[in-house]
């Protein structure tokens, strides 16, 4: 029960409270660049929290039975990093030769999931949180689920924003940015919200 | 003359962050205060010095296809000296900048510059692009550091020996700017502020004019749109009575757009034809 407790409060903080996104400014890019369709936005956040599960998995036991015993921990950027971009190949080749039909509607988002700064964001930030393996695993799923949340919610704000007469200075990023500023606003309203539910003081 | 040129370009007018809108992240994420928008601007900048030297000397050692992992490689370890630096000689920057600082990895500026015109330029050439497109994201940043500190806690250079309070009694700091919420809104006004006084055309799309994705988030939005597409038929059939006088301007708009829209799925199905037939 412990356990179940202190995993949702996670899973929900990465969500709703500490937002990826929205507070934490990580994986901006495509949140600006491909967030114009809903299904554009569901099949990134589908591709994005999947690798971001898979490299967590892969990295963390890494650390700790590679690079700590080894007095290497300070190599963790570069390996996380290239383990980073053999995964996102590895899925990519996996998916085309096993489930074609999955490679069709993920397969054009992996390539941008490289250079994606929530994937590295999350590795790292699960070491600089000391969570353990269990907790990592959450807390990636819930910075996964958080991204996917914040996309789908901005392309519909974007939809709209697509259909109106904006100056012309502002027209394109500035006006997006200003959309994603009130967005970002109506996230802080969270704050608190798993505090309150889980009754911590 | 020319190498002036590559230095200078990087300041204003190609300015990384404000007008090749590259480099989002930490733009957003640091800039809570101008100390701290100098401390990540420097260590882009050595970063991004050192990886367009290095990348410059190795363009013909690195083969093409394996090309962008071997740029990554270059500029982690280069953001790990860094790193490694500041947690010896300045504890606070490293302390501020956080899990921002390696992730200036996989900061799009400095992968595109590498690609842009690292593996295509001199070594000099390359090293002064590197710091002028460095120095221009330390100016971009410092500005809308300074803008959000000072209408957020109403101080400048809070932290360092020379901090200024800069509003006066009869104003409160507005909190707003601090929060996430103000670094979108603080980007958006200053990135319109420039268009505005360039009299720059608007980008197209959402700029990423440099960004080396910029081919893969087209092919997304090309195949995203069709059934998109579709769905806004559907929709219109189903509810034809509803709005018809928006449907008029629906139908402007749309014409505009999805002719742009085709025409890049064609050019994406194009490319991906001729690749496969490479194959």
């Amino acid at each position: 029960m412990e356990l179940a407790k202190s995993m949702m409060i996670i899973l929900l903080t990465g969500i709703l409270t500490d937002n990826f996104v929205l507070s934490k400014f990580l994986g901006i890019c495509p949140f600006l660049g491909v967030s114009k369709t809903t299904s554009g936005s569901l099949g990134m956040g589908c591709a994005v929290t999947a690798v971001m599960v898979i490299a967590t998995a892969v990295t963390w036991p890494l650390y700790y039975f590679f690079l700590v015993p080894m007095g290497l921990s300070y190599l963790n950027t570069i390996l996380f990093i290239m383990i980073i971009a053999v995964l996102v190949q590895l899925i990519e080749m996996v998916l085309k030769k096993y489930i074609p039909a999955l490679y069709k509607t993920l397969g054009v988002y992996l390539p941008l999931i490289t250079t994606n700064c929530a994937v590295l964001g999350v590795t790292i930030l699960n070491l600089d949180n000391g969570y353990n393996f269990l907790e990592s695993i959450v807390c990636a799923l819930g910075g996964g689920i958080g991204f996917m949340v914040a996309m789908l919610i901005f392309s519909g704000v974007r939809g709209r924003l697509e259909r109106c007469n904006v100056p012309s200075a502002f027209a394109g990023m500035p006006i997006t940015l200003v959309a994603a500023s009130i967005v970002s606003l109506s996230f802080v309203g969270f704050g608190g919200l798993v505090d309150g539910i889980f009754g911590i003081a | 003359m020319s190498y002036m040129k590559e230095f200078t370009k990087g300041l204003i007018k190609e300015n990384p962050t404000l007008v090749s809108l590259l480099g989002m992240c930490p733009t957003l994420a640091i800039t809570t205060m101008a100390f701290n928008a100098i401390g990540m601007g420097a260590a882009a900048t050595f970063v991004l010095v050192c990886s367009n030297v290095v990348i410059s000397l190795l363009k013909n050692i690195i083969p093409k296809s394996v090309r962008l992992p071997c740029y990554i490689v270059v500029i982690a370890g280069f953001v790990t000296l860094v790193q490694l630096l500041l947690q010896a000689f300045l504890p606070p920057v490293y302390d501020a900048l956080g899990i921002y600082l390696p992730l200036i990895t996989v900061n799009c500026i400095i992968l595109g510059r590498a690609e842009m015109f690292a593996s295509k330029n001199n070594v000099g050439a390359s090293a002064l692009d590197g710091l002028g497109m460095g120095i221009g994201f330390t100016l971009a940043l410092f500005v809308i550091g300074s803008i959000r500190e000072i209408l957020g806690s109403g101080t400048w250079f809070a932290g360092t020996d020379f901090a200024i309070t800069v509003c006066p009694d009869f104003m409160q700091p507005m909190t707003l700017f601090v929060l996430p919420a103000g670094g979108f809104f603080v980007l958006g006004i200053v990135i319109a502020l420039v268009n505005k006084i360039s009299h720059r055309k608007p980008p197209e799309a959402t700029g990423c004019a440099a960004c080396p994705n910029r081919e893969s988030c087209i092919s997304v939005e090309a195949a995203a749109a069709v059934p998109a597409e579709k769905a806004v038929i559907k929709a219109n059939v189903e509810k034809p009575v509803e709005k018809t006088a928006e449907k008029v301007a629906e139908k402007a708009v749309d014409n505009s757009t999805e002719k742009t829209v085709e025409k890049v799925a064609e050019k994406v199905a194009e490319k991906t034809e001729k690749k496969e037939e490479n194959n």
